[in-house]
């Protein structure tokens, strides 16, 4: 078992058989979240430091709770509300943090490539938690945790993709992921909201619904973005909806047993039909979460293993 | 403008290959300074010439010696933030790099906007810089876009141009009226070929690259888009125009025909974009962030290529000095820019290694072309032009520290790199303003 990183900073530099080791980890996880007693002790006597320069619930939740299951020191840090707004840069509070001798870093920045720069100047293990446009490798973990678990594969199958692909870095990490894995990969937006140069990326690309959800084994909705929007990519969320929004009568051109992926959060009436988003038949969304907390799980794990096989790095 | 002290003693520079640009070739020879100017230019490597003529002898030893460079397009930080950079570092920073003229640029904080700023810069110029110095003045009044500057009296103090640089005037109105006002006067307006609109707010360049990196970007189409803008006004106004920075393979079609039509417009092109990509910010370094963002490799080659047939006249270092504090961020709230003009020779020398470029070519584009857009009479290895000179080794391999250099700001995306090429000495009106240990 190979996992050769000192941080998670996104899934480009990932090996398919790294990805393949952590989401074995991450099953083991899973079934011990379903027990009673879900402790594990991989994490006992480390410091996780959670710091999130942008809104988060539940990742920073998932990220908190996936540490204090393994027995680390969680401390959550909204840095909106401190420092940042006294003027101080992104590497004096990391270095600042640095200091107290964390062991594991989860960031959330509003730019792309700030966790790589932070990452360059402290000691611990970072955490990518999502960086602007860039990446944001846990989700597309636990998208491929809740895919190979329902599809008993993740290889050969269709991904539809669909929505915001150009402000959103959780399509750009999925999309990398899938195709390091090899599927076929369809993305499905109006052209406004596909970043230049995407093509390139191995996909398929279409600006119809029809089209690009035909014979999907997977379809993964995203979120319309509105707090990153300049205004004026689409007319309007009504024509949005009607053009790209999932409903039952757009998901009959996916395969039968097509499931529905959504990162959330959601907007009901948006990008997803509120009736499908709840179908129990269709819809993993829920089960996404509970893969996430999985994937984190055994994303620190490994980190933390390959931190305690590094020589303490004593200062003078 | 800078008064420089022209050298009273004659100097014969011996077994030299003389870079003579005007003739597009490099042959060997000697050249006599005297009172400031080249006094002869010799066929023979060691000519007879008398001892009171020539009784400071220098052997180059088969080294280069061109015309000194004119760069256009230097930001030094004074009046503002001379912690970044000033006329003293600037101009030794300048003399290392065998830049013997600095065309500077007005986008300081406060921008130079009057004669009596103007007056000021001279002065601190003359006084600080052992180079000459040429200032750009704005062309809107705090390059605010909205009221022309007084082009006539700044002129009179000395600006060789006009340029809101960076700030591109987006009231297409307002610039209509500065360069009718401008072409009148006969002043060189030098504009920044960009859509406003469309290129605001970019880190990188639109395609494949800077998706997957995840950066704000702009597309390559903005340049051509400005550059369309100010060609029609031009065309419109009469106006003389000088494109700082042509960067794409876009925007080539339209400069040439823009010259076709006898419309008297040049366009230059920087160090960077002539010997770096858009692959270079993989790891978001800040260092590579300049404006106009990096280009596609294939925008590179197309550059290059005009430069060769001149349908680029110029190359400058566009030398823009940033503390560290401002590039100490993430990539899209870095500030942009590089300071070049130390490591622009060297760099470019790239380009002469690799067979893209002749010497004669590049001091084309770095000398005589600049000088004659200005009107200057340097530029040249001719009998009678100034003695601005360069002397140096093109294949001395080093690596570049970004500490070593002279400037101020060490925001350098060539530190660490592997360079050829030593300027061993400059001199200005004669008198040598550099000479390597």
């Amino acid at each position: 078992m190979r996992f050769d990183h000192r941080h998670l900073l996104g899934i480009e530099p990932l090996r398919p058989d790294e990805i393949e080791t952590l989401l074995d980890l991450a099953d083991r996880y899973v079934t011990l979240g379903r027990q009673r007693d879900k402790h594990a002790h991989a994490l006992a006597g480390l410091t996780q430091i959670n710091m999130f320069f942008e809104t988060s619930t539940r990742t920073q939740a998932s990220f908190e709770l996936a540490g204090k299951r393994m027995g680390a020191d969680v401390m959550s840090m909204a840095m909106q509300a401190s420092s940042i707004k006294k003027g101080e840069t992104l590497i004096d509070t990391a270095m600042t943090l640095n200091a107290m001798h964390p062991d594991l870093l989860v960031v959330r920045h509003p730019n792309s490539g700030a966790v790589d720069l932070l990452s360059q100047k402290v000691n611990c293990a970072v955490i990518n938690a999502g960086d602007g446009r860039h990446e944001h490798p846990t989700q597309a973990l636990l998208d491929a945790l809740t895919i190979r678990r329902r599809k008993g594969r993740l290889h050969r199958l269709t991904v539809a993709i669909c929505g915001d692909i150009a402000h959103s870095r959780v399509a750009r990490s999925n999309i990398l992921l899938l195709h390091k894995m090899e599927n076929r990969v369809r993305l499905v937006a109006p052209p406004t909201l596909l970043p230049a140069g995407i093509e390139e990326f191995g996909v398929e690309v279409t600006h119809d619904m029809e089209e690009g959800l035909k014979d999907a084994d997977v379809v993964m909705m995203l979120r319309l973005q509105k707090e990153r929007m300049d205004g004026g990519f689409i007319p309007s969320e009504r024509e949005y909806y009607h053009r790209y929004g999932l409903d039952a009568e757009k998901l009959r051109h996916a395969k039968e047993d097509a499931i529905v992926m959504h990162p959330g959060p959601m907007n009901r009436g948006v990008e997803i039909d509120g009736t499908l988003a709840d179908d129990i038949n269709r819809s993993v969304i829920q089960e996404q979460v509970e893969m996430g907390v999985a994937v984190r799980m055994a994303a620190m794990d490994l980190l933390a293993r390959n931190l305690r096989a590094r020589p303490t790095e004593l200062s003078a | 403008m800078t008064t420089i002290p022209t050298s009273t003693r004659p100097t014969l520079i011996t077994n030299a290959r003389l870079v003579d640009p005007e003739a597009g070739e490099v042959r060997e020879g000697a050249l006599l300074i005297e009172g400031g100017r080249i006094a002869e230019v010799f066929d023979a490597p060691d000519p007879e010439v008398s001892e009171d003529r020539a009784g400071h002898r220098i052997d180059a030893r088969g080294r280069f010696l061109a015309p000194g460079i004119v760069d256009i397009g230097v930001k030094v930080c004074e009046p503002g933030e001379r912690h970044k950079e000033s006329y003293k570092t600037a101009g030794e920073a300048a003399a290392a790099g065998g830049v013997t003229t600095m065309v500077t640029r007005p986008d300081t904080d406060p921008a130079i906007d009057t004669p009596e700023t103007l007056e000021f810069i001279r002065r601190r110029a003359v006084e600080a810089a052992p180079v000459r110095v040429l200032p750009i003045a704005a062309l809107t009044k705090g390059r605010m876009g909205r009221e022309m500057t007084e082009i006539g009296f700044l002129m009179d103090a000395g600006a060789v141009a006009f340029s809101d640089c960076d700030r591109v005037i987006a009231d297409t109105k307002v610039l209509a009226r500065a360069m009718t006002y401008a072409a009148g006067l006969g002043a060189l307006i030098v504009s920044h070929p960009q859509e406003p609109l469309l290129s605001a707010g970019g880190a990188a360049t639109s395609g494949k690259f800077a998706t997957l990196r995840g950066l704000s970007t702009v597309s390559p189409m903005a340049e051509r888009l400005g550059l369309d803008r100010d060609i029609a006004l031009v065309e419109m106004t009469g106006a003389r125009l000088h494109a700082d920075q042509i960067t794409t393979a876009r925007a080539l079609p339209p400069l040439q025909r823009a010259k076709a039509n006898g419309f008297d417009v040049t366009a230059g092109t920087s160090m960077h974009h002539l010997t770096l990509n858009e692959m270079d910010l993989a790891d978001y370094r800040t260092f590579f962030k300049v404006k106009p963002p990096l280009r596609s490799e294939d925008d590179r080659q197309a550059v290059i290529e005009a430069v060769r047939t001149g349908l680029i006249d110029v190359i400058s270092s566009m030398h823009t000095p940033q503390d560290e504090e401002s590039k100490r961020l993430p990539f899209e709230e870095a500030a942009s820019g590089a300071v070049g003009l130390e490591t622009m020779l060297p760099v470019l020398l790239r380009l002469y290694h690799s067979g893209e470029l002749d010497l004669p070519t590049l001091f084309r584009a770095l000398s005589l072309n600049p000088a004659r857009r200005l009107g200057l009479d340097c530029g040249r290895i001719a009998k009678g032009a100034p003695a601005d000179l360069v002397l140096f080794d093109a294949d001395k391999p080093f690596i570049l520290d970004r500490f070593k250099l002279r400037s101020k700001s060490k925001n350098t995306p060539f530190d660490g790199a592997r360079l050829q090429g030593k300027v061993l000495t400059t001199w200005v009106a004669g008198a040598p303003v550099h000479e390597a240990s």
